[in-house]
């Protein structure tokens, strides 16, 4: 689903990726784990498209966000500790503004769909400012889901919420794994990303410098060899 | 048609925030009234002197108040990441300018609108005349089209709210020379053929910038 080689990105003389290969398979889910500044967010903005590498290829779903931008970005939903939604706007119009910009036929559904899943159908005509941190980040997953993408990249989601907001998240994101959805989360938090992800790679100075499967992870340890891989 | 839908999402989009807030209307209507009011009483213009300044004031307000309406529209974007969640979207880069510059384009009118009869009242000039209203629309359509463009870029930097007049301006000055030459003109009595040369840089300015907004807008917001 996801393959990257060779990813290079500099902003001026710094480089926040520094030569990241990644594979990713269809139904994976893989936790990048590493430190503050080792690149996790300027890789999943790579990968979302929002932001051009140096160098390097990058093929979502065996096509080139170069040159097929917009199908590539149909694939994707794209989930970060900020909320891409408007707070000026109450959670349906967020929501159907989003269905509209994805062309969904079946968008007014969806979004009664959605607002359902996520608990929000009784708040659907309050503006978003007025929700709490946990409300407004369900309505953003809602939005990440909308258009049904196979492919999701989570930037650091679990920002902001509390233990059980956290746990539904973690529920949910367990559910769309098992129905065959990719996942690329990014987390500085080590419990959380063995918890979530089947394979989990540690990304420390711009590079990948550890890939292993979860089983093949005992917690003690890992932790121990995080902390000497990220210095 | 759907890069058409897609532009009239985004208007839509800006319209409904906006009836939810109504920020930016106020503050462009507030500081248009305050600036008329002002040059009215402070220059107390009557006759062929009215006649002479009112295109200057008109435009010297419209362009300041345009300018806080525009900053106001991109920081919007910006607030919550929400130019993200544009750029993820499977539509054309060029079809989220068209739909920012037009919301833009609507908040400036409704200004105008309010702002035209006011005028003329108070400086006793015949603005309300079609050939004023239509040298008024080329002009609003090329400085909101600028506007939206530079504001993309001024949103990113520190000092946005410094760095869109500093910007804006210079690049806006041919529509705004010709707007208040064609618009004095014709405040003088000439016809729209005689003031053809200033209308026709209006529409090749519009038309410029538009063409280079709708190629280059997709690199300004994505870095």
């Amino acid at each position: 689903m996801i393959e990257a080689h060779g990813l290079i990105k500099s902003f001026g003389p710094r480089a926040a990726l520094d030569g990241v290969d990644l594979t990713v398979e269809r139904g994976e889910c893989v936790t990048v784990v590493g430190p503050n500044g080792a690149g996790k967010t300027t890789l999943l903005r790579i990968l979302a498209t929002l932001t051009r590498p140096t160098s390097g290829t990058v093929r979502i779903g065996g096509l080139d966000p170069n040159r097929t931008g917009s199908e590539v970005r149909r694939l994707i939903g794209f989930l970060s500790h900020r909320t891409l939604l408007y707070e000026d706007m109450t959670a349906e119009q967020n929501l159907r503004f989003y269905a509209r910009m994805y062309d969904l036929e079946d968008g007014p559904a969806r979004v009664d769909e959605l607002l359902g899943q996520v608990g929000l159908a009784d708040r659907r005509h309050d503006l978003v400012r007025t929700f709490s941190r946990g409300m407004q980040q369900r309505l953003a997953v809602a939005r990440a889901l909308l258009h049904r993408p196979p492919l999701l990249l989570l930037d650091e989601p679990y920002t902001g919420l509390d233990p059980q907001a956290s746990r539904s998240l973690t529920d949910l994101l367990t559910g769309l794994a098992g129905e065959g959805c990719t996942i690329l989360l990014t987390t500085h938090d080590l419990d959380q990303g063995l918890a979530v992800g089947q394979r989990v790679v540690v990304l420390a100075r711009g590079r990948v410098v550890y890939d292993e499967r979860r089983e093949a992870i005992g917690a003690e340890g890992f932790v121990e060899m995080y902390h000497r891989l990220t210095g | 048609m759907r890069f058409i839908r897609k532009v009239f999402a985004i208007v839509a989009k800006d319209v409904a925030a906006e009836l939810h807030t109504r920020e930016i209307l106020s503050a462009m209507l507030v500081f248009s009234l305050l600036a008329l009011f002002v040059f009215s009483f402070a220059l107390d213009l009557r006759g062929a002197m009215a006649r002479a300044a009112a295109p200057g004031v008109l435009w010297a307000t419209a362009a300041f108040a345009g300018i806080l309406g525009l900053s106001r529209s991109l920081a919007r974007e910006q607030q919550t990441g929400c130019i993200d969640g544009l750029l993820l979207a499977p539509v054309d880069r060029s079809a989220i300018f068209f739909g920012k510059a037009l919301g833009n384009l609507i908040f400036m009118v409704v200004i105008e609108v309010a702002l035209l009869p006011l005028f003329s009242a108070l400086f006793d000039v015949p603005l309300l005349q079609p050939e004023v209203l239509a040298v008024t629309a080329l002009g609003t359509v090329g400085y909101a089209a600028a506007g939206t463009l530079l504001a993309a870029i001024a949103v990113n930097t520190r000092a946005r709210e410094v760095m869109l007049p500093v910007l804006l301006l210079p690049l806006a000055f041919p529509a705004l020379i010709a707007a208040v030459q064609a618009t004095g003109e014709l405040l003088e009595g000439s016809t729209l053929a005689d003031v053809g040369g200033w209308v026709r840089l209006l529409v090749v300015y519009d038309l410029l910038i538009l063409a280079v907004s709708m190629l280059t807008f997709g690199y300004v917001v994505e870095e």
